[in-house]
């Protein structure tokens, strides 16, 4: 016989995972995904329908209720080396210059020496465009360069599987946008598979290889849409009709799980 | 500089209308000086017995600022063990809560019935005073660490005590500041409150509480007046100190601390 299967298991599998909450709500119900080294998912979907949830349980900051959940061959909280999580807000710590923000997880990993460190935030500071501010505290940053910072540092211990929970939700759109370009040219230089949530369709349009649309109670994939477009996308992309049409569909799609599904007999379980 | 002198400016317009009313106040009233003495003679008594305000001055010092720092040690040591578990903090907050609720005038005979009539008993009088508000504040600013922060640091496996140092103890440290404010000056109404009942078995002129008492029952009214603002300044000191010790420590970082230099 020829073999015809991938002989390597999927780089990160999630098989019928399902969250409750210790007061019985059911967030996530048999929800199964596999995801391919340096894919770009993005998460999307009503309020309240498990998004961030969904994260935290690959991060390994949540526990499942069952199924099971492997980055890489390891179980969330071992593969906690290999990840980074970017948060809504830029979580950055107020005391720290910016420098030693983005040297956090380093400095917390332990196995570098400061010298080594400086080099690495040097260079990510430069990256991201912020090597003027490098002394300066967060508080003296604007909203979009704090994100930047939050990315440097995520970045910063190289991580193989970047996790984003809306982390320009907070950022008006023009900055919004100068950052997803940003992201992808991060993107083309360390090939970390991400999981993005957002809730505006053109980023994640913009910036996926596909598109996971979720409906709320159950938590479930309501609809995957791949997007074809080749990278090194470029903002002139946002502009063609084909990306539009695209936008159209995940709009739709969006809307389609949106509506209750029943609201004809809402007593109904 | 000519900003500084502006905010000056009203506070010391107001010292003024009210040492000239006080004056003459004294004149037209006709108040005996043993009710009331005139601000010259508040003066001259400072002048005259410089010396012996100036003792008084070191040993209230000593004892306010011994039991404050005591305090600040204690109490940072009892909020990281607070700030280990609700259940730690419903067992044991309520018996901080009574620290603050009985009165030191009733705590204090007893500290000194026990441990003698010394200095010692009259800086741990300013101890026990101080160490609510730091108690409160610290566990407070401990355990109000945001959910993402401490997220970040799992994530980045960092052992507790890591997170304590790096993360816990640094939120915190504007929380500790404010406890600290407030203790600064409640630490010398604990040392002359002390020293009021030490007074009795004390011998010799010992700190300002002390000295409160005897010219209370001497009648030496203007002199009464010296020492009450002697130890307002004192509590000014601490007060000022450790303002200026928390600008020092928060402003490159802290919004309050921001918000004054924009002033
Ligand atoms: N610790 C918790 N305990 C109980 N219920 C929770 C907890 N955290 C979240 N939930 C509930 O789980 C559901 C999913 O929350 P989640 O934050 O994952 O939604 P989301 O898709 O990220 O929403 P949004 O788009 O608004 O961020 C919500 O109904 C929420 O109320
Ligand atoms: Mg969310």
């Amino acid at each position: 016989m020829i073999p015809t299967a991938n002989p390597q298991p999927p780089f990160i599998t999630l098989d019928s995972v399902t969250k409750r909450w210790s007061n019985g709500a059911t967030v996530l119900d048999g929800l199964s995904l596999q995801a391919e080294r340096g894919e770009f998912i993005s998460l999307i979907g009503p309020s309240g329908c498990g998004k961030s949830t969904l994260l935290r349980l690959l991060a390994g900051l949540s526990g499942l209720s069952s199924g099971s959940v492997k980055l890489d061959g390891m179980l969330p909280e071992s593969a906690r080396e290999i990840m980074s999580f970017i948060f809504q807000d830029a979580t950055l710590l107020p005391w720290r210059t910016v420098r030693s923000n983005v040297e956090l997880g380093l400095e917390l990993e332990g196995k570098t020496t400061e010298s080594q460190r400086h080099k690495t935030s040097t260079e990510l500071l430069q990256w991201v465009g912020l090597s003027d501010v490098a002394d300066l505290h967060p508080r003296q940053l604007s909203g979009g360069m704090r994100m930047r910072v939050s990315i440097a540092r995520a970045l910063a211990t190289r991580p193989k599987i970047l996790l984003m929970d809306e982390p320009f939700g907070a950022l008006d759109e023009m900055t919004r946008d100068f950052l997803n370009e940003e992201v992808l040219r991060l993107r083309e230089n360390d090939q970390f598979t991400t999981f993005f949530v957002t809730h505006s369709v053109a980023e994640a349009v913009f910036l996926s290889t596909r598109i996971l649309v979720l409906r709320a109670k159950p938590g479930q994939i309501a609809r995957e849409i791949p997007v074809p477009f080749s990278y090194p996308r470029t903002a002139a992309l946002r502009s063609a009709p084909e990306f539009l049409r695209l936008v159209g569909e995940v709009s739709a799609a969006l809307r389609s799980v949106q509506v209750p599904s029943n609201p004809s007999n809402p007593g109904h379980p | 500089m000519k900003k500084f002198l502006i905010q000056a400016a009203w506070p010391l317009a107001v010292f003024v209308v009210v040492i000239t009313a006080w004056h003459l106040c004294c004149r037209w009233l006709a108040i005996p000086a043993y009710v009331l003495p005139q601000p010259s003679a508040v003066v001259r008594v400072v002048i005259e017995r410089h010396q012996t305000l100036w003792n008084a001055f070191c040993i209230t010092a000593l004892e306010a600022g011994g039991g404050y720092l005591l305090s600040i040690l204690g109490g940072v040591v009892i909020a990281l063990f607070f700030a280990q578990s609700p259940l730690i903090r419903r067992s044991f907050y309520p018996y901080t809560i009574l620290l603050q609720t009985v009165p030191i005038v009733a705590i204090a005979p007893l500290i000194l019935m026990w441990f003698g009539s010394g200095l010692r008993s009259v800086m741990l009088v300013a101890f026990v005073i101080c160490l609510f508000p730091i108690i409160a504040n610290t566990t407070q600013g401990l355990i109000s660490v945001p959910r993402n922060l401490i997220d970040l640091f799992v994530m980045s496996n960092a052992s507790r005590s890591r997170q304590l140092l790096k993360l816990r103890l640094p939120y915190a440290l504007p929380h500790l500041f404010v406890g600290l404010r407030i203790s600064a000056g409640i630490s010398v109404i604990g040392a002359v409150t002390g020293e009021l009942f030490a007074s009795s078995n004390a011998v010799g002129e010992g700190g300002l509480g002390y000295s409160i008492t005897y010219a209370n029952s001497q009648l030496q009214t203007d002199y009464l007046f010296a020492l009450v603002l002697t130890a307002s300044l004192l509590g000014f000191l601490f007060f000022f100190t450790i303002t200026a010790l928390e600008w020092l420590c928060l402003r490159k970082w802290h919004e309050s601390a921001m918000k004054t230099d924009a002033d």
